[in-house]
C-alpha cells in the first residue's frame, strides 16, 4: 500500500456530476505547512483512503521521525526523504456538493516555474503563513505571482498557531501586515483564518484554542470561493489551432476563449484581415449538427468561401475585433537562469501564434518587497519586470484587463519557456484600421505622364523628407525654412505640416493613438502622390511610432528619406514654441510624446540632423547638401 | 457547459495541440477504460478520424477479452493499429522487485518502438488520480530518448502553453486525461455509449477496476455489473484504484522506479 496515492480515493471523493468543480491551489513559504494542511485537511474530513494512515506511520518510523502529514501530498521518495515538495501535485475531495481539486505548489525559490504550474489553472488561491515567522520574501512574490496569473479568489491562513500559543495578537498583527500588503498589489483576501494544520484547528473543525477567532474555518472558507465569472458574454475570440482536410471537408478547429458563434455569422481572421461567414459547425458523434457554440467549448467549422487562413489566427466579429499590434507592453515574470535583456529576441507564443519578439526597453523591475520598482537592463530570474516588446509581424491580442486568455503571452528560447507575462497597449495604437483595406475591385491604371519626364523637366528627382522627432525639435521650423530655401534654387517643393493638415484633410481626427495613427497613415499617404507628381515633399510630425514611419515608407518606396530631427527632452522642453509642454506638465494634455505617451526613435534614419547643440542655418546647409545630393538629376 | 463537456473540450484542445505540434505522433492503447476514452476524444476532435498510429505494447498476457476488444475496435474504428512484441521478462533488471520487472517489460517495449521511429510526441491516457506520480506530471511532458522521466527538473506549464519544441532525440509524452478522474472516465463512457470490455463487469462476485496483464493484475470483489452500479460502488469504496495493479506497491517506491525509467 505503501505509494498508493491520496489521489486514488477520487472515486469517493467525486462520485457525482452534480456540484461545482473548484480548483484550489495553496501557496506559500517552504516549511510554512501547505502539504501538511492538506493532509489534516483530507483526514478531517474522512476522505483518507483505507490504509493510507497506516502507510504514512510506517513510512515516518522507517524514518525515524514524528508522524508527518505532509506524506499524503509528497508522494516522490525524495520528497519525502527530504522534507520538502519538489514538484506540483494535485488531489480531489469532495465536501457537500462541492468538487475541489488541491493543488499543493512548492514554497522553495527554485521551485517558482513548479508553482506558476500549478497556480496557473487555479480559481481560487490559499495562502499560508507561519505564525512564528510571519510575512516573507516568498508570501509576497507568491501573491504578486497569482495576481499576474489571475487568481482573483484569495484566502490566507496563518498556520502553526500552537507554536505562538494560539495568541492573538501575533495574529492580528500577521493579519494586518498581510492585508495591507495585499492591497497594495489589488489583492482581496477573502479571508484570514488562525489554523493549526498539525492540530486541527480551524481547518475542518473549529478551534477550541482560540476562542477569540470567530470567523469561518479553512473548509468553510472553500465553500465561499466564487467561481470565475463566465467569458460567454465576452467578444467572440476563437484562436485557431489548425485546419485539417481530412476529406472533402475543410475544418477550422480551435477553442472558443470566449463569446459565442453561431451558423451564418461573419468572421474576421486576425491578423491576416480576411473575412468570410460559418457555413457549418462540424461535429462527430452528435445526432444533429450544431448551429451554436460558445466559449470553452473545442469547436470545428467550415467558412462559405475557401479563404487561406492558418494556425494562430483568432476569429472574431468584425465589430469587436481583436487589437492588431506590434508593440505593446508586457508585465512579465522571468523564470530562467539567464537574464532578460534589453535589445534581446526571444521566441513568444500568444494562444497557438508563434512570433519573434524583441525586448525594446525595460520600464521598471518591481522590487516585491518594497512594491517600489527600479530602472533595470536586465531581468533576474524570478524578477517581475514592466517591458515592451516588439513582434516581427503584427499579432492580434487583447488587453488582458479586458480578455485575460487573449491577452496573455510566454516568451520561450529553443525548449525552454522563459517568461510568462500580461499584455497591455499603454499608449500604443490599434493598428487594425492601418492595415485594413477595404476596397476591393479596384485596378490601378497608368499614368499618361512617367516619372522621368516629370524628373527631366522638374530638373531634380522627387523625394519625401521625412522629419521625425520631439515636439519643440525644431521640425517646423527647419522644414519652413528648407521649403524656402529649395524653392528659391528652383525645386518643386512642399511643406506637409501637422497643424496644417489637422484643419483640413485630418479635421475629423482627434489625439488618441490610433487616430494619431490614422493621422500619419494619411500624410505619408499624400506626401506619396505628390512625389509621384514629382515634387519634393517634407513633412514635419512627431511620428512618435517606428511601425507608422515604415508604412509611410512602404507607401513612397525609393524616395523616402527618414530624417530624426533630434533633440533631447529637456532642450525640446525649454524651448516650448507652442507652450505645450507646460500645459503637458500640467497635466492639461494627454498623452503627450516625450512625457507621457513614447517617442521611438529611428532604428536607421537616413539622417540625423542634431538640433541641441547646432543653429538653425547650419542644419539648414546639412540639409540642403543632402537634397542635392540625393535628388538632383545626374549631371 | 457541465464537468464533462468541460473535461471533453479540455482533452480535445491537448490532443489538437499534440497533432500540431508533436508530428509524428503516436498513441499508446492499452485498451482499457482510459485509452479507449482517449480513442473516443481523438475521433471527436479529428472529426471521426484518428490521425495517427495507435500503438499496443503487447506481453501476450494480456486477458482473452483485451485481445477480442482490440481486434474487432481497431477494424471497427479503422484505426491504424501497431502492435509491439516486449521483450521478456528475463532481459529486464533483476534488481526490481518480480512484479515490477514483469511490468518493466512494457517500458522496454516502448523503448523499443522509439529507437525504431523518431516519435516526437506519444499520447498516453495516464490520469493524475491514479497515482501519486502521475499526480505530479505535466501534459506535455519531455522525455530522454531512453523514456528517463526528470521529475526534479520538469519544464513550466501555464495558461495551456505546452513545451512542443525538445532537443533532438527525445520525445514528449503528452497526457490528455491527465485531469479527468476514475468516475469521470465512466459517466464519459456512459454518456458516450463507449464499448466497455466486460472484465469491467462482475462475474461470480469479482471485476477488474483496472486492467492489467494476468500475471500481475487481481480482480477484486464486487457485485456491480453495470456502470450505474460501478459508480455507486466508486461513491463508496475506500480502496485505491490501483490495487489490483500489483507492482505498484511491492515496495514504497516501486512504482516511482517504473515511471522515472520510462513505464506511462
Amino acid at each position: 500500500m505503501a505509494n498508493d496515492a491520496p489521489a486514488a480515493n477520487s472515486a469517493l471523493s467525486v462520485g457525482s456530476t452534480a456540484g461545482d468543480l473548484m480548483r484550489v491551489v495553496i501557496v506559500g513559504h517552504v516549511d510554512h505547512g501547505k502539504s501538511t494542511l492538506v493532509g489534516r485537511l483530507f483526514h478531517d474530513t474522512g476522505q483518507l483512503p483505507d490504509g493510507k494512515l497506516e502507510a504514512i506511520q510506517e513510512m515516518c518510523r522507517r524514518r525515524g521521525m514524528p508522524f508527518e502529514w505532509a506524506f499524503l501530498m509528497d508522494s516522490l521518495k525524495a520528497e519525502r526523504d527530504q522534507g520538502v515538495t519538489i514538484d506540483t501535485s494535485q488531489i480531489w475531495f469532495r465536501h457537500n456538493q462541492r468538487h475541489y481539486v488541491i493543488i499543493d505548489a512548492p514554497g522553495h525559490r527554485e521551485f517558482i516555474r513548479n508553482m506558476v504550474t500549478g497556480a496557473s489553472n487555479a480559481d481560487a488561491a490559499l495562502l499560508l503563513i507561519d505564525a512564528d515567522q510571519g510575512v516573507r520574501r516568498q508570501s509576497r512574490h507568491h501573491s504578486y505571482l497569482l495576481q499576474l496569473l489571475g487568481v482573483r479568489e484569495v484566502a490566507v491562513a496563518v498556520n502553526k498557531m500552537d507554536l505562538v500559543d494560539y495568541d492573538e495578537k501575533r495574529f492580528r498583527q500577521i493579519e494586518a501586515e498581510y492585508r495591507s500588503y495585499l492591497e497594495g498589489i489589488g489583492v482581496r483576501a477573502r479571508r484570514v483564518i488562525p489554523i493549526s494544520a498539525r492540530e486541527g484547528d480551524n481547518v475542518a473543525n473549529a478551534s477550541t484554542n482560540m476562542s477569540w477567532y470567530t470567523g469561518p474555518t479553512v473548509l468553510e472558507t472553500l465553500a465561499e470561493f466564487e467561481r470565475p465569472e463566465s467569458s460567454v458574454d465576452r467578444p467572440l475570440r476563437l484562436p485557431l489551432q489548425d485546419v485539417y482536410k481530412f476529406d472533402d471537408r475543410r475544418i477550422l478547429a480551435g477553442r472558443i476563449e470566449s463569446g459565442r458563434l453561431k451558423v451564418g455569422d461573419e468572421l474576421v481572421f486576425s491578423p491576416s484581415n480576411r473575412t468570410a461567414r460559418v457555413a457549418s459547425i462540424e461535429a462527430w458523434n452528435t445526432p444533429d449538427a450544431p448551429k451554436a457554440a460558445e466559449a470553452g467549448q473545442s469547436v470545428g467549422i467550415t467558412l462559405d468561401e475557401q479563404i487561406f487562413v492558418e494556425r494562430g489566427e483568432v476569429a472574431s466579429h468584425t465589430e469587436d475585433a481583436p487589437i492588431e499590434t506590434d508593440v505593446f507592453h508586457l508585465r512579465l515574470f522571468w523564470l530562467a537562469d539567464a537574464p532578460l535583456q534589453v535589445g534581446r529576441s526571444y521566441g513568444m507564443k500568444i494562444g497557438p501564434r508563434r512570433m519573434n519578439a524583441t525586448v525594446e526597453r525595460i520600464d521598471r523591475v518591481i522590487d516585491v518587497d518594497a512594491l517600489s520598482d527600479h530602472k533595470a537592463e536586465k531581468v533576474a530570474r524570478d524578477e517581475i519586470a514592466d517591458a515592451v516588446v516588439r513582434t516581427n509581424q503584427l499579432v492580434a491580442i487583447d488587453e488582458h484587463e479586458e480578455l485575460p486568455r487573449t491577452g496573455r503571452a510566454i516568451l520561450y528560447d529553443r525548449h525552454l519557456t522563459l517568461a510568462g507575462g500580461i499584455i497591455s497597449m499603454g499608449g500604443y495604437p490599434d493598428q487594425r484600421e492601418q492595415v485594413t483595406v477595404r476596397s476591393t475591385n479596384v485596378t490601378a491604371v497608368d499614368h499618361g505622364v512617367d516619372a522621368a519626364r516629370r524628373a527631366a523637366r522638374n530638373r531634380h528627382k522627387p523625394g519625401v523628407l521625412w522629419f521625425t522627432g520631439l515636439s519643440g525639435a525644431g521640425k517646423s521650423t527647419l522644414a519652413m525654412a528648407l521649403e524656402r530655401r529649395l524653392f528659391d534654387e528652383g525645386y518643386q517643393v512642399y511643406v506637409l505640416d501637422g497643424d496644417n493638415v489637422r484643419t483640413g484633410l485630418n479635421a475629423n481626427l482627434g489625439f488618441s493613438p490610433e487616430d494619431r495613427a490614422e493621422n500619419i497613415r494619411r500624410v505619408g499617404e499624400v506626401a506619396a502622390l505628390l512625389a509621384d507628381a514629382g515634387l519634393i515633399v517634407i513633412t514635419a510630425f512627431i511620428s512618435p511610432y517606428r511601425s507608422d514611419r515604415d508604412r509611410a515608407r512602404t507607401a513612397a518606396g525609393e524616395s523616402f528619406r527618414e530624417i530624426f530631427i533630434k533633440a533631447d527632452v529637456e532642450t525640446c522642453e525649454s524651448r516650448d514654441p507652442k507652450g505645450l509642454y507646460k500645459r503637458a506638465r500640467a497635466g492639461e494634455i494627454r498623452d503627450f510624446t516625450g512625457i507621457s505617451a513614447p517617442y521611438e526613435e529611428p532604428v536607421t534614419p537616413e539622417l540625423v540632423v542634431d538640433t541641441s547643440a547646432r543653429d538653425v542655418e547650419s542644419c539648414l546647409d546639412e540639409l540642403v547638401a543632402y537634397v542635392k545630393s540625393n535628388f538632383n538629376n545626374p549631371a | 457547459m457541465n464537468r464533462l463537456d468541460t473535461l471533453e473540450a479540455q482533452s480535445i484542445y491537448i490532443l489538437r495541440e499534440a497533432y500540431a505540434a508533436a508530428r509524428p505522433l503516436a498513441m499508446l492503447w492499452s485498451i482499457g477504460k482510459d485509452s479507449n476514452v482517449v480513442i473516443w476524444l481523438a475521433r471527436k476532435a479529428f472529426f471521426g478520424k484518428v490521425p495517427f498510429p495507435v500503438v499496443q505494447l503487447d506481453t501476450a498476457m494480456e486477458l482473452d477479452e483485451v485481445y477480442a476488444y482490440r481486434d474487432r475496435y481497431a477494424k471497427e474504428w479503422d484505426l491504424d493499429l501497431v502492435v509491439i512484441d516486449c521483450p521478456p521478462e528475463s532481459e529486464m533488471d533483476p534488481d526490481l522487485p518480480p512484479m515490477t520487472r514483469a511490468a518493466a517489460r512494457k517500458s522496454a517495449g516502448l523503448a523499443n518502438l522509439l529507437a525504431a521511429n523518431a516519435y516526437k510526441g506519444i499520447i498516453v491516457g495516464i490520469r493524475r488520480d491514479e497515482e501519486a506520480t502521475r499526480a505530479k506530471e505535466r501534459v506535455f511532458s519531455p522525455r530522454a530518448l531512453s523514456g528517463a522521466w526528470e521529475f526534479r527538473d520538469q519544464p513550466p506549464e501555464f495558461w495551456d502553453q505546452y513545451t512542443t519544441d525538445i532537443p533532438e532525440g527525445t520525445h514528449l509524452r503528452i497526457h490528455p486525461l491527465l485531469h479527468w478522474t476514475e468516475v469521470d472516465i465512466w459517466r464519459y463512457s456512459q454518456r458516450e455509449n463507449i464499448p466497455i470490455n466486460p472484465l469491467y463487469f462482475s462475474r461470480n462476485g469479482k471485476r477488474y477496476r483496472s486492467l492489467g496483464e494476468k500475471n500481475i493484475t487481481a480482480p477484486i470483489a464486487s457485485d456491480a455489473s453495470n456502470i450505474d452500479e460501478i459508480i455507486a460502488e466508486l461513491e463508496i469504496t475506500r480502496t485505491p484504484e490501483r490495487a489490483g495493479r500489483l507492482m505498484d506497491n511491492e515496495a514504497e517506491d516501486s512504482f516511482e522506479r517504473l515511471r522515472t525509467s520510462g513505464y506511462m
